[in-house]
């Protein structure tokens, strides 16, 4: 049973340049997690000091943003993809 | 130019096509050494440079001479007395975008920037994710600066701004869903690939192309700081840079340091600026986009933060209408000034009048909207709203009978 997380380039310096990482948590916040505990540091870059998500960040599970859903509580199953990333200017 | 730096963080970065802090995924800003420029640059050196955006390029960030959009910019700022009398206002300014050249807004200014950067960057191909204006914009100058372009666009798009995309022979991918999932996925692509994208890794460069809207304002008033500017927001970065135009004029000594108040406009079903603004948040919810304003139809603004902030400075405020205020909005400004803005425009009428309406601009002071795209690119979004032609056979009697039927009932009411 794996998600996969899309590692946004500025991060794949932690990742070892990995782009996309299989975890088997079940919501977005224990991916993060679970991230942190592979890849220490990666978490401090997505999420700031209250443990909320950072103003700059937005991630997706499935192309839906997580705030449209529940968040760091959003349930994640085998075959989802979550991505993260950074907010873009308009056009 | 000196470096790029986190607006979060401080962190800098050297001058290259990257747009986001690697620690907190702040954007990042270009930063100048005022110190020296405001040693060479004074008012009548700039009057003397061509009538155009570059007069202020000491504050653009290129390296060398520009060589994209030589002719873009020092668009007309209008008096507008009948809209002042229409909207209860003393003294008001159109600033009108809706001629920009080439290509009849205001993104004309940000892509000449981004593209001239690219350049000296070394790239042959340029992208962006567009509500419209933007991608045509990157269409026509990439055309005329011989770059490949690939614009893209959600695909729902009002038919002119699709068309005037494709014309210049750029690469137009519609994509089928809003601008936030656009947005997403261009943020992917252009982790992958080594284009040049204006509002994605050219981001720090291409915004500051705003500035000049602002430079030019504070230039045609007589060098002073309008007290009132209404602004249109989608993503917000506008109305963000708008300030920075007016606090570096105060700064290097060109224009007077006052007073002055930032407003921002957006439509009521894509409104997650005005809502929090007026909430009385600093932080906004995203949401769906849904209103006929689809250039200013950003769900997730970039720059929303920072937006909510200016205002908070500057005491300004937000409001929002609905489509058929947006129409109004268009109409009267067509009908006092001549002027056919696009709907961002009647966005910003709209919220201009509700705000005029409310006390929040009182009716003695001094306001300039911006008008920043031209109503010829989403003539869908108004007709049939905007009255119909009488049709006749070619006869002087057919007419006057017309004339004759159309006085009398004017008439009888």
């Amino acid at each position: 049973m794996a998600a996969k997380v899309r590692i946004p380039t500025p991060l794949r310096k932690l990742t070892n340049n990995e782009e996309l990482v299989e975890v088997s948590a079940g919501t977005v916040g224990g991916a993060i997690a679970e991230l942190q505990s592979r890849y220490p540091g990666i978490q401090e870059r997505l999420l700031d000091d209250t443990g909320a998500v950072r103003r700059f960040v937005n991630v997706y599970v499935n192309e839906e943003d997580i705030r449209f859903l529940e968040n760091q509580q959003t349930p994640i199953k085998d075959g989802d993809e979550v991505s993260i990333i950074p907010a873009i200017a308009g056009g | 130019m000196k470096a790029l730096k986190c607006r979060e963080c401080g962190r800098e970065y050297p001058l290259a096509a990257t747009h986001v802090c690697e620690f907190d995924f702040g954007p990042l800003e270009v930063v100048y050494d005022y110190d020296r420029i405001k040693q060479s640059l004074n008012h009548s050196d700039i009057q003397s440079r061509p009538p155009t955006m570059w007069r202020y390029r000491e504050l653009l960030p290129v390296a060398g001479d520009p060589t994209v959009g030589f002719e873009v910019g020092f668009t007309p700022l209008i008096k507008a007395d009948q809209l002042a009398r229409r909207l209860g206002v003393r003294e008001l300014w159109v600033k009108n975008d809706a001629v920009n050249y080439p290509t009849l807004s205001f993104k004309d200014r940000v892509v000449s920037v981004a593209l001239s950067r690219a350049r000296e960057l070394g790239f042959n191909t340029v992208a962006c994710a567009s509500t419209g204006n933007l991608a045509n914009s990157v269409a026509a100058n990439a055309a005329a600066a011989g770059l490949k372009a690939y614009v893209f666009i959600p695909a729902d798009l009002e038919q002119g701004k699709v068309v005037n995309s494709l014309v210049y022979g750029a690469e137009v991918i519609g994509i089928k869903g809003h601008y936030d999932e656009v947005n997403r996925l261009c943020a992917e692509i252009a982790g992958k690939y080594g284009w040049a994208f204006v509002n994605v890794n050219m981001r720090p460069y291409y915004a500051e192309g705003s500035k000049s809207l602002g430079f030019e304002i504070i230039e045609q008033l007589g060098w002073r700081v309008p007290q009132h500017t209404v602004v249109p927001m989608a993503s917000g970065s506008l109305l963000t840079k708008i300030q920075k135009s007016y606090q570096e004029f105060v700064k290097l000594g060109l224009a007077a340091e006052s007073n002055y108040h930032i407003h921002g406009a957006q439509a009521t079903g894509c409104a997650p600026i005005s809502t929090a603004q007026k909430a009385g948040l600093d932080f906004f919810k995203p949401v769906k986009p849904n209103t006929i304003a689809k250039s200013l139809a950003i769900g997730t603004p970039a720059d929303g933060f920072y937006a909510l902030r200016v205002m908070k400075e500057t005491a300004g405020s937000a409001d929002d209408v609905s489509d058929d205020e947006v129409r109004d909005g268009i109409r009267l400004l067509a009908e006092c000034e001549g002027i056919f803005a696009e709907t961002a425009g009647g966005v910003t009428v709209g919220v201009a009048k509700k705000l005029i309406a409310s006390g929040k601009i009182p009716a003695n002071d001094s306001v300039v909207l911006c008008i920043t795209g031209n109503g010829l690119k989403t003539l869908d979004a108004v007709a049939g709203h905007v009255g119909r032609t009488r049709d006749i056979k070619p006869s002087l009697r057919e007419f006057e009978s017309l004339l004759d039927a159309e006085t009398r009932s004017t008439a009888q009411v």
